[in-house]
């Protein structure tokens, strides 16, 4: 095998990681000074470089791309899988109606056609949706995908018991016939009322409620075409028909699989996917750190997951310029927030809510996370900068250190009529280190104010379920603050926002993420959102709604997650697609 | 002799029974007795954000609404009986040895075990050649050279050896020998190749972890060999052996070595036993997707029907190995009877 | 020249406390079809001098100087090699414990037939075939059976048997037994004597026998070596010693002899007293501390060493003590004690 690509540039790599392996840290060799060929092409590689343009474009094609994960799909099923990572390479194998664009930054998290030939035609009232299917496109035995095959994937991802990892987008908003379970279970129903192919080549969704951005469900995974013929339900994920570019050669769940060109593809159908690469090799259920220091020395290219370097790695890379040089810093969908309960008293008066948005000590919080690079960028509102629609505005400015206001706390404190401060809890989930340092960070920063934060762990499990998201508990235990986080599905205000700022899905048997937002305006605002069809307009309402939280003091923003990504040196088209806040696996080719 | 294996398969028998039912209580008992639910549980095992018609949906298809007893009876008469699961569009029958299907993947684990099994056998197999090999020369030349350099070189580093994690071993190896070195020993995790597909390609994946492994292990053997051999160099028997005109290599290896082999060779049987329930850390380490990562994986994931599948798998090597030792105990120590 | 004959042999071991003279000037002669018996206490030296005829005193450490010659061959200048050759075919040796001296995990028969086959270019099933046939003739009822048994199976004296068997199993000229029937109740002590007697006539072998007991000697030796210290202080005939002994240690080990027709454990005569280290021999006579007639030689006994000298035909003596008084003393009281009892 044709493994030598580095050549001599790898002794001083070694070196490099061989100080830092025995403790060392600050190695000082730099790799590139041995005239390495990985920096060879691209001169002006620079951190962050890949967040606005293509790093070392390129046609070529050939090659195979080595991806690692450190865990393991939830699912490679269309039908059954909800990580953001899964639907960016899902598109490598799988077409669903509309996809986001591959391409850089913000230019990614636009929607274009990809089973379909246009995006989708909403009736007047947005309930109804219709989309064309183009013509041409088939399986990877060469059958044509029609819309039956698409509307079989929606009802058999209905099932949740076959199903358990997946959304429920589609069962709760289209119109299924009452009792519907699903494709398997509901073998013989009707279910015209919830999806309509009047041919073979037209699709019509029927919801339930108005639902403006229906486009953004069009994109989901569930929408890629399934045969009814060769689906196992379960057991499909081992055996997946292709649409896309790519198809399962080899698969072992839990171990790894390998991607090879579907000779069924049409690139003619098919104008969103480059299909440089000849192959992919994918390993699942890697060691993490062992993915880092591989992608560090070129024998792989892609942490798929997209989680960014792990803490042993990143102080290396980090510190030494060469390597930093070649890493990009994406700001992800996620934030992570602090619910400000106003069901328990003081912090039922807005005035004792606004003292804690003043008293953090936004720096202590962000180190908490994880610091600058793989912490988070300090958040000021709830949407995160990826999301249309997000507007940078302060509406409690935490001093010019960032470090806090205390006299505006203070005063905001005395308006309170709690001058001297009150006592309250924390919540945690108590598995997660930093959701505790972030807790312990803001203990520290509001008792500067008198607000006494006593800590409160509670297992992940039944966070929500018993504890924090559980009203009654909450009040009765008063928990004042809970720390919470919150990744939007899809770049986009009702993505992002609606679980979390609809008080209308704060339910008393608990379970909800909305924990604190309970603003009649807000959902106002949102149902006006659902409808609106005007995407700039609907954009617009949800700045609106995230000034409204912000201006009820509801929340407390943290930080908008980053993580640190490393370059593969032996790949091109190397950026990253602001839909998944990670490199955009579409694009990528070899070198 | 036949008797006294009939009752020690009873035995392992018995021992494993127990092994499941403390397995299960940990991971089923415990947690219940720590105040979950039933739906509780069954959230680890669906998506994110599912809502609560999910999990109970989730809850019933794992059976967690059913008596601790109930789930318990299920998952034996699988394994005795095979079970049949309901993958969606149609029934599988699941044939025993049927350990249950996974609580994430929803896939049997009985073939996962048989897959990764392979892989951790390669891996025990051949760092148990290596680690006897060096380990038990090293022993026997450190104690017919006692004192020398030699010596007293060899046993500093078996005290090296048996003192360093592998956590820390194994990075270093791979730091010094695969990450972007030219000859890149060890592809990136899953790398395993089967010995019937390509031996050559099976060695030089697995070089790395069967030395890093071995060298643990042949630490441990250096010092026992020299010990035993020190031992019984000074025996009458080995006189008696030189006093017939034996050479002295026969004396040392046929007399010598062989006297002190009992000791060696149960230790051997435990260790390899242990190992091929999984080496837990070389396989985290080097990714190998053998038992001992898959057990880890499984523990963090909490998918349960993996932890009790790869535990009785681990749990039957122990007992097995065991019973090997001691029947192979009684034909290397003619003194040993069975009964 | 004589069939074994040892000129002044000295085996010393250097060790973190001082020098170890196990052996310090030893010489005898021995011919083909004679035994002789060397007796002393354990540390006299008398082992370490039957280890180092066969040359297996601990190898690198010792130092061995002097000369013992074998059939007209030299063995202290000799190769290790050539010895190694020599040992098992020609000069085989009988050790004490035969349990420990066996390898517990072979089979009797094998460790025979690795004795034979060693020495004899035979297949395995001519080697088995006379491993049964040693085993007859030392006695093992049933050897085509017990050819198969491992050591720990037999009894203390069918395991001494088997040892001899394995000794004479190459048909040796010089066979060495070191406390051949220590270990063994007295009956079967009496029975492997004999055994060892008929054998020794049979095979018309030199026969050395080590002890520190004069009664196992007594009827088997036709010659007797007393050692004290490293060193021989009386060497005669059996008759020599049992009937004119001159040394006041042989009187000792006369008096502590065991007999039949007393318990073993009763002593009449103990030697007071425990043997010399041989790092800090005693000066002078090494028996000196020890011996009752120590104040008799005039002091002479604490300073100078006594040189071995003939008192007449062969029988020689190392004793301060005038030849006319050591002969006045045995007679007067020592020989009327002993028949006393």
């Amino acid at each position: 095998m044709l493994r030598r690509r580095l050549g001599v540039a790898a002794t001083g790599a070694v070196l490099a990681l061989a100080v830092a392996a025995c403790g060392g840290g600050s190695g000082s060799s730099t790799p590139s000074s041995s005239g390495g060929a990985a920096a060879g092409s691209d001169s002006k590689a620079e951190f962050n470089a890949a967040l606005t343009q293509v790093v070392n474009p390129s046609d070529k094609k050939g090659g195979i791309l080595k991806f690692a994960n450190g865990g393991d799909w939830d699912s490679l099923d269309p039908g059954d899988t909800y990580y953001g990572y899964s639907w960016n390479f899902i598109r490598l194998y799988g077409r669903s109606l509309l996809m986001f664009k591959s391409a850089v930054g913000k230019e990614g998290n636009q929607l274009v056609p990809d089973l379909a030939e246009d995006m989708g035609t909403p009736s007047d009232d947005a309930k109804t949706w219709t989309y064309k299917l183009k013509k041409g496109i088939k399986f990877e035995d060469g059958t044509p995908v029609t819309s039956k095959d698409v509307k079989y994937a929606v009802e058999r991802s209905f099932d949740k018991e076959v199903f358990p990892d997946g959304y429920t987008y589609f069962n709760d908003f289209l119109d299924w016939p009452k009792g519907y379970k699903g494709a398997y279970k509901s073998k013989d129903v009707n279910t015209d009322s919830a999806i309509e192919t009047p041919d073979d080549y037209t699709i019509v969704f029927h919801l339930k409620q108005p639902l403006s951005n229906f486009d953004y469900f069009a994109q989901l995974p569930a929408t890629i075409p399934v045969p009814k013929d060769k689906d196992t339900g379960a057991k499909y994920k081992e055996h997946i028909i292709s649409t896309g570019p790519y198809k399962f050669e080899k698969n072992e769940i839990g171990k790894g699989f390998t991607l090879v060109r579907n000779d069924k593809w049409d690139p003619a159908t098919d104008p969103n996917r480059k299909a440089l690469p000849d192959g992919y090799e994918v390993s699942t259920n890697v060691n993490a750190d062992d993915i880092d220091n591989r992608i560090i020395a070129g024998d792989l290219d892609v942490d798929v997951a997209g989680i960014g370097a792990q803490p042993a790695a990143l102080g290396r890379l980090l510190s030494d310029p060469a390597m930093k040089a070649n890493t990009d810093n994406p700001t992800s969908t996620r934030l992570w927030y602090t619910s400000i309960n106003g069901n328990v008293p003081p912090l039922d008066n807005i005035e004792c809510r606004k003292a804690v948005e003043y008293a953090a000590d936004k720096v202590a919080l962000q180190t908490a996370w994880g610091g600058e690079f793989s912490g988070g960028q300090i958040a000021t509102s709830m949407l995160p900068p990826a999301i249309p629609g997000h507007e940078d505005f302060n509406l409690y400015p935490p001093g010019a250190d960032n470090k806090g206001d205390l006299a505006k706390a203070k005063e905001a404190l005395a308006a309170c009529g709690q001058p001297n401060g009150f006592e309250t809890n924390i919540s945690y989930r108590a598995e997660r280190p930093k959701e505790k340092a972030a807790a312990e960070a803001l203990q520290q920063s509001l008792g500067r104010v008198g607000i006494k934060l006593t800590l409160k762990p509670f297992p992940q499990a039944d966070y929500f379920a018993l504890y924090a998201g559980k009203p009654g508990y909450a009040k009765e235990n008063k928990i004042g603050l809970a720390q919470n986080g919150w990744m939007s599905d899809w770049p986009d205000g009702f993505g992002f926002l609606q679980q979390i700022v609809d008080s209308r899905v704060i339910r008393d048997t608990g379970g909800s993420s909305n924990i604190s937002v309970r603003d009649p305006e807000v959902d106002k605002l949102i149902d006006q959102a659902m409808k609106e069809t005007d995407t700039n307009a609907r954009n617009a309402l949800w700045t609106q709604i995230d000034k409204k939280v912000m201006e009820g003091a509801y929340v407390l923003p943290n930080v908008w997650t980053k993580t640190l990504l490393v370059r593969s040196k032996n790949a091109t088209n190397i950026f990253v697609n602001e839909a998944y806040g990670m490199y955009d696996y579409l694009g990528m080719g070899v070198k | 002799m036949v008797t006294y294996i009939i009752r020690r398969l009873i035995w392992a028998f018995v021992m494993l029974t127990i092994v499941s039912i403390v397995t299960f209580a940990i991971f089923f008992l415990v947690p219940r007795l720590a105040g979950a639910t039933s739906e509780s549980l069954a959230a680890r095992y669906v998506g994110r954000t599912a809502s609560a018609e999910q999990v109970k949906i989730a809850a019933e298809k794992l059976g967690f609404n059913d008596p601790l007893v109930v789930q318990y009876g299920r998952f034996a008469k699988g394994i005795v009986a095979g079970a049949d699961y309901d993958y969606g569009p149609g029934v599988e029958h699941c044939p025993a040895p049927c350990f249950g299907y996974s609580f994430l993947t929803r896939l049997p684990v009985w073939p996962d075990l048989m897959d990764r099994l392979p892989v951790t056998i390669s891996l025990a197999i051949g760092a148990a050649v290596i680690w006897v090999i060096a380990g038990v020369a090293t022993g026997v030349l450190s104690a017919l050279k006692r004192g020398s350099v030699f010596d007293r070189a060899a046993m500093s580093v078996a005290l090296a050896g048996v003192s360093l994690p592998i956590f820390f071993t194994g990075i270093v190896s791979l730091v010094v020998f695969s990450y972007g070195t030219p000859f890149r020993i060890t592809a990136p995790g899953g790398s395993f190749t089967p010995f019937d597909e390509n031996p050559a390609m099976w060695a030089y994946n697995l070089i790395l972890p069967w030395i890093t492994l071995a060298f643990l292990y042949a630490a441990g053997y250096a010092r026992l060999t020299r010990a035993g051999m020190l031992e019984t160099m000074n025996e009458d028997y080995i006189r008696t052996a030189r006093a017939k005109g034996l050479n002295e290599r026969t004396v040392v290896v046929k007399h010598g070595l062989r006297g002190a082999l009992t000791p060696i060779l149960t230790i051997f049987g435990l260790d390899l036993g242990l190992l091929l329930g999984g080496a837990v850390l070389t396989e985290s380490t080097y990714s190998l997707p053998g038992m001992g990562k898959y057990a880890i994986d499984a523990i963090l994931a909490q998918d349960l029907p993996k932890v009790m599948g790869v535990t009785l798998v681990a749990a039957f090597f122990v007992v097995f190995a065991n019973l090997i030792v001691d029947l192979l105990y009684a034909v290397v120590d003619p003194r040993v009877r069975l009964g | 020249m004589s069939f074994l004959e040892l000129k002044d042999l000295r085996i010393h071991f250097p060790t973190d406390d001082g020098l170890v003279k196990s052996v310090d000037g030893l010489s005898f002669t021995l011919e083909r079809g004679k035994t002789l018996g060397i007796v002393g206490e354990s540390g006299s030296g008398k082992s370490v001098t039957s280890l180092g005829i066969l040359g297996l005193h601990k190898g690198g450490r010792a130092r061995i100087s002097g000369e013992i010659w074998l059939d007209g061959e030299e063995l202290v200048g000799a190769s290790q090699e050539h010895v190694r050759t020599l040992r098992g075919k020609k000069m085989a040796m009988i050790f004490q414990d035969p349990l420990s001296a066996m390898h517990p995990f072979y089979t009797v028969g094998d460790q025979i037939i690795e004795a034979y086959r060693i020495h004899n270019d035979v297949s395995k099933k001519v080697a088995r075939k006379h491993a049964i046939d040693m085993l007859g003739r030392v006695g093992i009822p049933q050897p085509e059976r017990r050819v198969d048994s491992y050591p720990h199976e037999f009894s203390g004296g069918m395991r001494q048997r088997a040892m001899i068997a394995m000794a004479l199993s190459c048909d040796p000229e010089l066979l060495i037994a070191d406390e051949p029937t220590t270990a063994l109740d007295v009956t079967v002590q009496a029975q492997i004597l004999d055994l060892m007697r008929d054998l020794q006539r049979d095979f018309n072998a030199a026969l050395i026998i080590i002890t520190h007991d004069l009664g196992v000697v007594a009827e088997l030796s036709d010659d007797i070596l007393v050692m004290y210290g490293g060193k021989c202080v009386e060497y005669g005939t059996s008759d020599d010693i049992f009937e004119r002994p001159e040394h006041p240690y042989t009187w000792g080990l006369l008096g502590s002899m065991p007999r039949l027709d007393r318990e073993p454990t009763e002593r009449l005569m103990p030697i007071k007293g425990s043997p010399p280290s041989l790092i800090n021999v005693p000066s002078g006579c090494a028996f000196h501390p020890r011996c009752a007639f120590e104040e008799r030689t005039g002091g002479r006994a604490a300073t100078q060493v006594p040189e071995l000298l003939e008192t007449e035909g062969g029988h020689l003596v190392r004793c301060h003590l005038p030849r006319e008084r050591r002969r006045a003393i045995w007679e007067n009281e020592i020989k009327p004690n002993l028949e006393a009892s």
